[in-house]
């Protein structure tokens, strides 16, 4: 891909672009012109995981919110499916909705702030798609976010699964 | 997501420390962990919730169906003695043990000074003896309660004396199938074994005290045995492949179906008998004669009326849960939910509270808050699952 560009007019600086590529640091490099946001969120698709188990898949300013495994296993089976309604502003941190299993409610905390822009309307009829397909048919809603910024605050994914680790181990 | 699995009086924080120091351990801890039970702490008591791969929803349809075997042995089992036992017992419950035939057990509360529930329990009446069983998260407050008033009755020249039950299991096996699986294990005929009453029976050569009771609504058996044969008669239980292991978890939605209170949320001492058993709260006799404490006012209360209701709700939309506050239909507030959750049996969302006397009449339409939101309800009649008791 890179043959466009002759060796000879760039000798010394293609094996830094293709190793740079390689090693998977354009981030960097534009991450010091034009700081982390655009660097992680607007080049690229990330996955990130909040403490409290949610999930959020981010490409450009759009994100798919969800729980994890781990959290559909601890809660057992999912009943009922709260979300918050289409246009909802919702605040990271925030509650935008809830989950009732047999034994317990538990709410959902909106992982960055934006406005809920679409929700998974399967989960009114089977809201068993939380425990079958937490991380993909089972999503919960769509958001449209207002803070890039915010998703620093969350984890990578082998952040959360050594966060998950440790609370097993609690 | 607030990450909680909250139990009957305990709320445990997923991200926490869950296991405080010096939790008990019972009898059966070892199969708990053998079967992959998920141990939380429950009432100072590390018991099961559920077991691995099964989940509370399984386990709660696998009773009503087939049969289940819960561990309950965290439960307060003790015996009242000496030749002036029923006087003395019958000064702290409002039930009639008197009148009572041996063998016979009693769903009866103990009541305070104020005519309030200090516990709800079972007593059975034996030929030498009562056997009691309270909550487990009620255990020290009613032993407190039971040994200041024996001292009384002692100081006042009554015989009667109180033995703690400790080196014994207790286990429930309820559903359907129970007391065809019992009836093999120790080879008797069960059929005018009634709802309510008790045996000695021998399984397999271990002595058990066996009560046809429960908490599910189901038929079913529970299971005093010595802790050291406990074990051994669990196994011999869980031997037939229709009976599998449940948790606290199911437990306590099982009970919430057959419309059964659970103490510390559907009862505590600002609720009096009446509310708690609006149909015969106390045997005739005690009615006449009164002697319990709290009798004052708990009579007054007969003759005045009561001013609100224990009743049951079904829910539409999101499970209404403990707390949730319960509307008329001009939206004011007249009562709270105690229990509520989905019924697995149903596919409905049930609860259960206490609403102002007026509004508790079957078909009542009311509406409860569940997040905000007022959702619709309607006083329906319990159990909200009819029950299967073997009368």
């Amino acid at each position: 891909m890179l043959g466009f560009i002759s060796p000879k007019l760039a000798p010394s600086y293609i094996p830094k672009f293709r190793s740079a590529i390689l090693r998977n640091e354009f981030g960097s490099v534009f991450a010091s012109r034009f700081g982390a946001s655009f660097r992680e969120y607007s080049s690229k698709k990330v996955k990130k995981y909040t403490k409290e188990h949610e999930w959020i898949h981010v490409e450009r300013d759009l994100g798919t919110i969800g729980i994890t495994h781990y959290a559909q296993n601890a809660l057992g089976d999912v009943v009922f499916v709260e979300v918050p309604e289409v246009g909802t502003v919702v605040e990271q941190s925030g509650t935008c909705g809830a989950l009732e299993s047999v034994k317990a409610a538990s709410d959902i905390y909106a992982p960055v702030s934006g406005k809920i822009i679409e929700v998974n309307q399967n989960l009114e009829k089977s809201p068993g798609l939380i425990n079958k397909s937490p991380e993909a048919d089972g999503w919960l809603c769509k958001i449209q976010l207002s803070k890039l910024s915010e998703l620093d605050n969350l984890m990578e994914e082998h952040e959360y699964h050594k966060h998950c680790e440790e609370s097993e181990s609690h | 997501m607030a990450f909680n699995v909250s139990l009957p009086m305990v709320t445990i924080k997923r991200n926490f420390a869950a296991v405080p120091e010096k939790l008990k351990q019972t009898p059966l801890y070892n199969l708990h962990n053998e079967k992959r039970g998920k141990m939380v702490p429950f009432a100072g008591w590390s018991m099961p919730v559920h077991y691995a791969n099964q989940g509370i929803l399984s386990e709660h349809l696998h009773t009503r169906e087939y049969a289940s075997l819960f561990d309950v042995s965290h439960m307060l089992q003790f015996r009242i003695l000496g030749k002036d036992r029923i006087r003395f017992l019958e000064s702290l419950v409002v039930a009639d043990i008197e009148e009572m035939p041996f063998g016979a057990s009693v769903l009866s509360v103990f009541t305070n000074e104020n005519g309030g529930i200090i516990d709800d329990t079972v007593i059975c009446k034996h030929a030498d003896h009562l056997y009691v069983v309270s909550n487990a998260a009620c255990a020290d407050k009613d032993l407190d309660h039971i040994r200041t008033k024996i001292g009384e009755f002692q100081k006042k020249g009554g015989w009667v004396d109180l033995k703690v039950i400790d080196d014994r299991a207790l286990l429930a096996l309820q559903g359907p199938l129970a007391a065809e699986i019992l009836k093999k294990l120790c080879d008797k005929d069960l059929s005018d074994f009634k709802f309510m009453t008790s045996r000695f029976i021998h399984f397999k050569t271990i002595e058990s005290h066996v009560s046809r009771s429960g908490y599910t609504g189901e038929d079913g058996f529970e299971i005093s045995v010595s802790a050291s044969s406990s074990q051994r008669l669990a196994k011999l239980i869980l031997g037939y492949p229709s009976v599998h292991l449940a948790g606290l978890g199911a437990r306590d939605s099982l009970r919430l179906e057959a419309g059964l209170c659970l103490y510390g949320h559907d009862l505590d001492d600002s609720i009096t008998p009446h509310l708690f058993d609006l149909k015969n709260p106390l045997g005739k006799r005690r009615r006449v004669e009164g002697g319990f404490l709290g009798a004052d006012r708990i009579l007054a209360q007969l003759k005045e009326g009561v001013t609100r209701r224990r009743v049951g709700l079904i829910v539409e939309g999101a499970p209404a849960r403990e707390n949730s506050e319960i509307y008329n239909s001009s939206d004011e507030l007249v009562g709270k939910v105690t229990s509520g959750g989905p019924s697995p049996t149903l596919n409905k969302n049930i609860a259960m509270g206490y609403v102002k006397s007026g509004y508790h009449k079957n078909g009542t339409l009311l509406k409860v808050k569940v997040r905000n939101k007022l959702q619709d309800a309607k006083i329906v009649k319990m159990p909200f699952v009819p029950s299967k008791y073997h009368k």
